[in-house]
């Protein structure tokens, strides 16, 4: 699905512009962890994350993951906008619990985790 | 190329600005993505270990044509068994650290898994060098 459907899908806020509205997404990871995210996330993911920090966009650009969707409604500060921007990734902000937006991503079609297995 | 970074201790809001700067450096020369990914990786899990575990330090990297070497360096509490250190899970990862989203264990395995060679010294009391080499596609050079 396109990054624009999951936008819609967690009637999530646009935080930055519009590069990658039309990406193709077909995978997900769910994670307050950003070892794990650096240690398992394999495929090209949307990471959702209830964690607001530097490190949560830093750590998604060391692991090529475009796109980032904070859950519950976290303010993400301009400084991270601007960082995201400038790495051409797209931040989206959405109301809805981890637990539910994963869950709406789920039943709108996204179905793998893109998690290498562990060892 | 060579490239210097200081890697400062104090100001946890720039943990992991080295490793980006040195991806998209590697970005801009034009080295493969899959090299590049690796590379970043192996060098943030270290820099992120500088800020959270020893107050900072400094990191090299010289890219060749053969391979790119990163070293980095710092003066903090050093680690006492290494072995134990490499096992994925265990962790001393201060409250700070585990806020930031780290502290689970798994960044020295990830490093191991992510470069060619990985060399760790460390003196407790004294401070831990980590030394990553990625060797580039096509090049037959082995780690010195
Ligand atoms: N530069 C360092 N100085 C001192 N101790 C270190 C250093 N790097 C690692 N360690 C020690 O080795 C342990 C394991 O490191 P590792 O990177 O595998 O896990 P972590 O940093 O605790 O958690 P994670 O990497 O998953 O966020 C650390 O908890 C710490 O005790
Ligand atoms: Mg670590």
């Amino acid at each position: 699905m396109k990054v624009s459907d999951i936008i819609q899908t967690l009637d999530g806020t646009l935080l930055t512009g519009d590069a990658n509205l039309d990406a193709e997404i077909s995978s997900a990871c769910g994670a307050d962890l950003m070892s794990d995210v650096m240690a398992f996330v394999k495929d090209h993911v949307v990471l959702l994350t209830g964690l607001v920090n530097p490190q949560a966009i830093r750590t998604a650009e060391m692991m090529d993951i475009k796109v980032i969707v904070f859950v519950r409604g976290k303010t993400v500060t301009k400084d991270m906008i601007d960082e995201a921007t400038s790495n051409g990734m797209t931040l989206v902000a959405t109301r809805f619990s981890m637990f539910i937006a994963c869950g709406k991503l789920y039943e709108a079609g996204i179905r793998s985790g893109g998690m290498r297995e562990r060892y | 190329m060579k490239l210097h970074f200081d890697v400062p201790g104090d100001d946890l809001s720039l943990a992991g600005k080295a490793s980006s700067e040195l991806k998209k450096a590697l970005g801009r020369l034009g080295i493969d993505p899959v090299t590049i990914k690796r590379t970043a990786v192996a060098m943030y899990e270290a820099e992120i270990n500088m800020v959270i575990h020893a107050h900072g330090g400094s990191a090299d990297a010289e890219i060749g044509p053969a391979g790119i070497d990163i070293r980095l360096q710092d003066s903090g509490p050093g680690i006492p068994d290494l072995d134990m250190a490499m096992q994925e899970g265990y962790s001393t990862a201060p409250e700070a650290a585990r806020e930031l989203g780290f502290g689970a264990g798994m960044g020295l395995p990830n490093m191991k898994r992510n470069a060619d060679d990985l060399r760790i010294e460390s003196t407790v009391g004294v401070g831990t060098t980590v030394t990553i080499r990625i060797t580039l596609p096509g090049s037959t050079t082995k780690a010195p």
